[in-house]
């Protein structure tokens, strides 16, 4: 290395994954269903996804995380999105690419994905 | 990239602990249930919490996991990080509220008033990888430094941020470097990093070096940087082989990467970074007899001045400093001098690491602000001394220190106020006593260790410790008089003024404070021939208490040197003579009957 444009282009990748162990208050926290309705229904692929996508797009302020069962094991996989100060936003019958949308609309432009979200099915 | 990343302490206290085996079990486990590619398992150095390792923490959920065992593995496998449920009966009880919530680590006691600089990666990154440290801002502070700023910029910023060394004398360390920069003007000139870490109970610098060895070779180059010399050396003792084996680690991908070696980030500043092993002698942490050995001469020390910032290793200048107070280098000049010196005391600025040791609960590393009370460090930090005991005295600095009394468990902890009352700074150890600990047997067994660590090139060192350490002997075998604790006070200050180097000045700490905050201790053990804390063996006397006894026999059957008779269901009697003073009865007593003075 002979830069520090180098230096930096290490420190951004390198960033988002040493980011993951931060603890902060003011993080978003996305939940996925991880339990064995979840799993069976297709979670883990779910799971990933968002958290390959965080850490690519470098939303430090979002922490990934599972969870057991919520409960309403027909709707599973099941995303729940927290953020602070703002009321619990649940995403249902997610898939990868589903999981893409809510990422950039939602996390990143701050719309909630209203057709994915369990309002829009009851 | 990884969903979850599993955080295992690699430091020396969790690794003798066996976290080496639950790392290799982990990734099995791991390996059989398909998730090598979604969890990262990252060796850490230490996190602070040795009295709990092994320790494991689990991202991003920052799930702290203590104790565990190889046998826990699986469950944490299967249960936490493929369904996402916690595994509730491992994690550190202090992590979890009353309601049953996970709260977050930085709530609990143990670190909610620390804050770490110094520490700030250890348990964070993994040493091994540069990168990790890269992306906590790692060589950031260097970048900056070779590119925009001049020498004295880099002098003065460090001035500014009021920081003093952390390895015991606490000298401004701007000021060491702008000695060593200025007193000679070009030609060679040498860094050094004392990581000789001798005092018994201290182990920061050891952690540093497990933990964030980048922070230390990043420091070492600026300094180099400010006053003009391209080489370095770290003294560190061969007993700390994790230590040694990661900073090795860490200087070859630092040269790999261009951060050591020929023209740093292109500004025609080149550094080189050395290993020197050190043979675990007390003395070499003294600078000059580091220096010395070194050059690979019999660590001994020599007079000064001159000063190492003027002839130094080799006879060149150089400045020395300790693992610690490197460490916080490049955070001062990534974050100012303001934000430093907004830390701590009028004196002493920034952060402290004390090793806490002894009668406490939690012992461990912990990083403070400077003039945080002791009764802060004990109480709140250390968690209290186990079994209810009272809190006497807390030792600091080691072999060269005093102690402080109760009655000072307020004190605000910076440099001068620990000098006011006679103890000292020292490297930070930090070790706490209770009301079971006896202060003449204490002071024994610093003066045992100066007098065995004492090099011998000077006579009132050499001599004088092994006398001071002949008297209290004497006293604590109850042969002692009163006239024998006035000539140790005087041979105390004699040995004080006389001696060559730190180690001798400073070896007759330990008596004198305790002779001034417990001298009635002494008086007891001299006049009474009492030990008031029941330790010193010879002043000791078992007896039975006949109403209290119910001649069991349980006594006599423990006893190893067949000290004590009496027949079934009568009171049983101690031979004094034939009592080894072992304790054995006591302990096995059920009744309470057997007691010592």
């Amino acid at each position: 290395m002979k830069s520090l444009e180098e230096l930096k282009a290490i420190r951004e990748r390198m960033q988002g994954q040493v980011g993951l162990r931060s603890e902060d208050e003011t993080q978003t926290r996305v939940v996925v269903g991880m339990a064995t309705c979840g799993i069976a229904s297709g979670a883990r692929p779910v799971l990933n996804a968002l958290s390959e996508i965080v850490q690519t797009k470098g939303l430090s302020n979002v922490a990934v995380t599972q969870t057991g069962c919520i409960g309403l094991c027909q709707y599973e996989p099941i995303v729940e999105v927290m953020e602070p100060g703002k009321e619990k936003v649940t995403y249902v019958k997610m898939t990868a690419e589903k999981a893409a949308e809510v990422v950039e609309q939602h996390l990143i432009g701050g719309t909630v994905v209203a057709k994915y979200t369990l309002n829009s099915i009851e | 990239m990884y969903r979850s990343h599993v955080l295992v302490c690699g430091g020396t206290g969790c690794t003798s602990s066996g976290s080496e085996e639950i790392i290799r079990v982990l990734k099995d486990e791991l390996d059989k249930n398909g998730l090598t590619s979604e969890v990262s398992v990252v060796k850490t150095g230490c996190h602070g919490l040795c009295a709990l390792g092994p320790i494991m923490i689990v991202y991003p959920e920052a799930v702290f996991y203590s104790m565990v065992e190889t046998k826990d593995v699986p469950e944490i496998v299967s249960e936490h990080l493929l369904k996402g449920r916690v595994v509730s009966r491992l994690v550190y009880d202090e992590t979890v509220s009353s309601e049953g919530e996970i709260k977050s680590l930085a709530d609990t006691n143990f670190y909610k008033k620390q804050h770490r600089i110094a520490l700030r990666n250890c348990g964070v990154i993994n040493p091994e990888n540069i990168e990790e440290y890269i992306g906590t801002r790692g060589y950031e502070a260097l970048g900056k430094v070779v590119t925009e700023m001049t020498p004295d910029d880099v002098i003065k910023c460090i001035l500014d941020s009021g920081l003093r060394g952390r390895g015991g004398g606490g000298f401004p360390t701007g000021r060491k470097w702008q000695l060593a920069k200025d007193l000679v003007k070009g030609g060679q000139k040498y860094v050094c990093c004392n990581a000789d870490e001798g005092d018994p109970g201290a182990f920061m610098d050891r952690s540093i070096l497990e933990g964030d060895p980048h922070a230390l070779i990043e420091a070492m180059a600026i300094a180099g940087y400010a006053i003009g010399a391209n080489q370095g050396y770290v003294y560190v003792r061969a007993e700390y082989p994790i230590a040694v084996e990661r900073l090795q680690i860490a200087i070859n991908q630092a040269k790999e990467y261009g951060l050591l070696g020929e023209n740093i980030f292109g500004s025609g500043f080149s550094f080189d970074l050395g290993i020197r092993l050190g043979a675990g002698a007390f003395v070499c942490g003294e600078e000059t007899a580091l220096m010395t050995s070194i050059e690979g001469n019999r660590g001994e020390p020599r007079p000064r001045p001159p000063f190492p910032a003027e002839k130094g290793l080799f006879g060149k200048p150089t400045v020395l400093n300790n693992v610690e107070t490197y460490a916080n280098i490049p955070q001062i000049i990534l974050n100012g001098p303001e934000w430093f010196s907004a830390m701590g005391t009028e004196k002493s600025k920034g952060t402290k690491v004390f090793a806490l040791g002894g009668k406490i609960k939690n012992t461990g590393l912990v990083e403070i602000p400077m003039g945080t009370t002791l009764r802060e460090v004990v109480e709140e930090i250390g968690g209290g001394i186990p079994n209810g005991k009272k809190f006497k005295a807390a030792q600091t600095g080691g072999p060269s220190g005093g102690c402080i009394p109760a009655e000072y468990f307020d004190i605000e902890m910076d440099y001068d106020n620990l000098i006011a009352i006679g103890s000292m700074m020292g490297s930070g150890g930090l070790i706490v006593m209770d009301e079971d600990n006896c202060m003449v047997d204490i002071a024994k067994f610093f003066l045992e260790f100066t007098v065995d660590e004492s090099c011998g090139k000077c006579t009132p060192c050499r001599i004088g410790t092994k006398r001071l350490y002949e008297i209290l002997d004497k006293i604590t075998k109850g042969n002692g008089t009163l006239e024998d604790i006035d000539k140790l006070e005087e041979l105390c200050y004699f040995i004080k003024e006389n001696s060559l180097c730190g180690l001798g000045q400073t070896a007759p700490n330990p008596v004198l404070s305790t002779l001034k905050f417990f001298r009635d201790e002494y008086v007891a053990h001299v006049v009474d021939k009492k030990c008031p804390a029941g330790v010193c063996k010879d002043l000791l006397r078992y007896t039975i208490d006949p109403d209290k006894c119910k001649g069991c026999t349980m006594c006599a059957r423990v006893c190893p040197n067949n000290a004590i008779s009496g027949a079934v269901k009568t009171p049983h009697v101690i031979d004094t003579d034939k009592c080894v003073k072992c304790g054995a009865c006591m302990e096995k007593c059920k009744f309470g009957a057997i007691s010592k003075c």
